[in-house]
């Protein structure tokens, strides 16, 4: 039962949604504030060697070291938006260039990689790693719901809390209510004497540190060892997972897990022996293809409003200009 | 005002992009003398992919070792087939490098060699012979097969996974031999096949690995580059079967054994030659008897009895009384494809070539297209 095709694809939906989870949770609350920050790939590449490297070289026990690796995940991702935070919020540059060099900078080619071969980080496996025995395994062999909600590691359950903390924070506290005013119309917010930048600046900084918990779950769950380029792509599937999901953290959670789910798929029909065409083309494409849709939708100004994209999403804000 | 701003934060991504590119640039590379003979590779991964490109690497530094000073050797990694590989072998013979050894499958072609007459090309795992363009390989069937008796013998249900990269001739026959060599050891035995379409990428690999663990493979084995699969063995318990390197420190329990390569001592002869001028381009196919190819040391679960029968096995394709790809072979339909006593060449054959092989032998399931 627990091998069906439907429970393993749903759980490696979860497992492997984690990091577009969080890279999307990121991002959400940076563009609630009405940053959009296109480098979150090289943010979580960063995250993702900078957290390997602390496990490799920090002496603790397993928890210990874990802890602060992710730890110095989010703050290496935290760095790489402050870069881009200064950039566009002080100097108001374009957040699209800023956002695409960002990535180039610190992506596949750029410092995550000179960091990976200079620390001589490659070619090691992974001195700790989360693995999934937070629950005793007869629970995770429960049918269904063992594999899929017990199976898991923990920062799997903690991207859950990140989740209801997030939504909580943008639907119920003062501070929340802030960050979508100084989104929608930060004009206003300003005259309500809401301190703009800071604001900006603090969102687009946590949603840094999301992108660097997002890089570390590679390096530290899925696959524990570092290689150039290890997130594939994730941080643009986050990214697009943000407008997928209306700009609301319980979507981008159904979201991260359904494009999880679609990138398992293909391996798993083919271990089966079930043909279904050539499953890895349109499983590997569909999540760039259903953005692209939603992209092009959104970009018709009236469907913008609609969906829930912030009003002042990708403006700088400029005092004497109101 | 606002224009200023956004011209110098232009200006200031640009510097801090050109930073860094130019540091990754410089990152690699050596020795420095003028008078030294400039050789590059070329890598497909990673220079430290704990697999193919790392085992080239290592047959670079062993060039550079043995020559010391009278070479200057470099590589350049992560380079795909296309736009980008030309622009690196561009650079690279602006730089003055004689000599480029490629080491993936389709990198240079012969109207490719014949833009650079001056430079020297070596190609590992193709086809394309040219004035100045050699091929070179190894009979890593031979290797794999042995391997392939290590899976067979480690497994209990006789179900086993086989993670593979490119529906590409190369893949095929070490699928098949991988195939044929679990049979020995359990006779019909099943290996399961899950296509990455990608040398070195390692979620994809942990997902095909896990998948075939679901659909009930006890052993794992692979033609993909990154030790991904071996890590999630590891973490179930499963016994496996590596590629290219000696990876058992990545699963140091589930390791059986892994068909490995030497390079070195090939290009050392290359390099060599090409100093002096004697290098002629050809089609090599190192052996196992020459020790361009062999298995890595066992690990610790593999018995005594497993290690003898790879043993003589080994013994018996070294002094040519045995050869893995002799008929009759059949194919996964049962088809008969190669007559009885029929032994299968490198290149002469067509389909039923080593280099040519697109169909799958019969214990295979999976399809030979991707």
């Amino acid at each position: 039962m627990n091998n069906s095709l439907l429970v393993v694809v749903l759980a490696s939906g979860v497992a492997y949604g984690t990091p577009l989870l969080y890279g999307a949770l990121g991002e959400l609350l940076a563009e609630r504030s009405g940053v959009l920050n296109l480098g979150v790939e090289g943010m979580m590449l960063v995250g993702a060697v900078m957290g390997f490297w602390t496990v490799q070289r920090l002496h603790a026990d397993t928890a210990l070291s874990l802890a602060a690796a992710v730890g110095v995940a989010a703050l290496a991702g935290m760095a790489m938006a402050a870069i881009h935070a200064f950039l566009v919020i002080t100097l108001r540059a374009s957040q699209i260039v800023s956002g695409l060099a960002l990535t180039i900078f610190a992506g596949a080619a750029g410092l995550s990689s000179y960091l990976g071969n200079d620390l001589n980080l490659a070619d090691n496996p992974a001195r700790h790693a989360f693995n999934a025995a937070v629950f005793p395994s007869s629970m995770q062999g429960w049918p269904i719901v063992g594999p899929i909600i017990f199976g898991q590691n923990v920062l799997v359950y903690a991207s859950w809390v990140c989740v209801v903390g997030v939504s909580l924070y943008l639907s119920r506290t003062r501070l929340g209510l802030n960050v979508r005013a100084v989104g929608e119309a930060p004009a206003s917010a300003d005259a309500m004497g809401i301190n703009v930048t800071a604001y900006r600046y603090a969102h687009t900084l946590a949603g840094g540190a999301f992108a660097g918990v997002a890089g570390a779950t590679f390096t530290l769950a899925i696959t524990p060892q570092w290689v150039s380029g290890i997130t594939g792509g994730a941080g643009w599937i986050a990214i697009a997972l943000v407008i997928f999901a209306f700009w609301r953290p319980a979507l981008c959670l159904v979201g991260a897990y359904f494009f999880g789910a679609l990138q398992a798929l293909s391996p798993q029909l083919q271990a089966r022996g079930i043909n279904l065409g050539p499953t890895e083309l349109w499983a590997n494409s569909l999540p760039y293809v259903m953005t692209v849709v939603v992209l092009v939708f959104v970009s018709a100004s009236g469907a913008r409003r609609r969906l829930g994209a912030p009003a002042s999403l990708g403006l700088p804000y400029v005092r004497e200009e109101r | 005002m606002r224009k200023r701003k956004h011209a110098l934060a232009a200006l200031v991504v640009a510097i801090a992009a050109t930073g860094v590119v130019l540091a990754a640039g410089v990152g690699a590379g050596s020795a420095k003398s003028n008078s030294a003979f400039k050789v590059a590779w070329i890598y497909v991964g990673p220079h430290n992919d704990g697999g193919w490109s790392q085992a080239h690497d290592a047959g670079r530094l062993y060039v550079q070792k043995m020559l010391g000073s009278k070479v200057q050797t470099t590589y350049k990694e992560n380079i795909a087939v296309g736009a980008q590989l030309q622009q690196t072998v561009a650079s690279l013979v602006n730089q003055g490098y004689k000599m480029i050894f490629g080491t993936s499958y389709g990198y240079f072609s012969k109207a490719f060699a014949a833009k650079y007459p001056s430079v020297l090309f070596e190609q590992a795992t193709g086809t394309d012979v040219a004035k100045n363009l050699s091929e070179y390989f190894g009979a890593a069937e031979d290797s794999v097969f042995l391997s392939g008796m290590a899976a067979g013998a480690a497994s209990k249900t006789g179900d086993i996974g086989y993670v593979v990269a490119f529906p590409i001739p190369e893949v095929i026959r070490h699928a098949n031999a991988f195939t044929l060599g679990a049979q020995v050891t359990h006779p019909g035995a099943k290996v399961h096949l899950v296509w990455t379409n990608n040398w070195f990428d390692p979620a994809k690999e942990k997902k095909a690995a896990q998948s075939l663990v679901a659909a009930g493979a006890d052993v794992l084995g692979q033609n993909v580059d990154s030790p991904a699969t071996g890590q999630f063995a590891e973490s179930k318990g499963i016994p496996w079967v590596g590629y290219d390197s000696d990876s058992s420190k990545f699963a140091p329990k589930s390791w059986q054994t892994a068909s490995v390569y030497n390079w070195g001592p090939y290009y050392l002869s290359r390099v060599k030659a090409a100093m002096n001028g004697t290098w002629k381009s050809g089609f090599y196919y190192g052996s196992m008897k020459s020790g361009f190819t062999g298995i890595a040391a066992f690990g610790p679960s593999v018995s005594a009895a497993t290690k003898a029968k790879i043993a003589a096995k080994m013994k018996a394709i070294e002094n040519g009384s045995f050869y893995e790809f002799t008929g009759p072979l059949y194919d996964q339909s049962g088809k008969l494809r190669v007559k009885s006593g029929v032994r299968m060449q490198v290149l002469k054959g067509g389909t039923n070539s080593l280099y040519g092989m697109s169909w799958l032998v019969k214990g295979v399931v999976g399809s030979p297209k991707g």
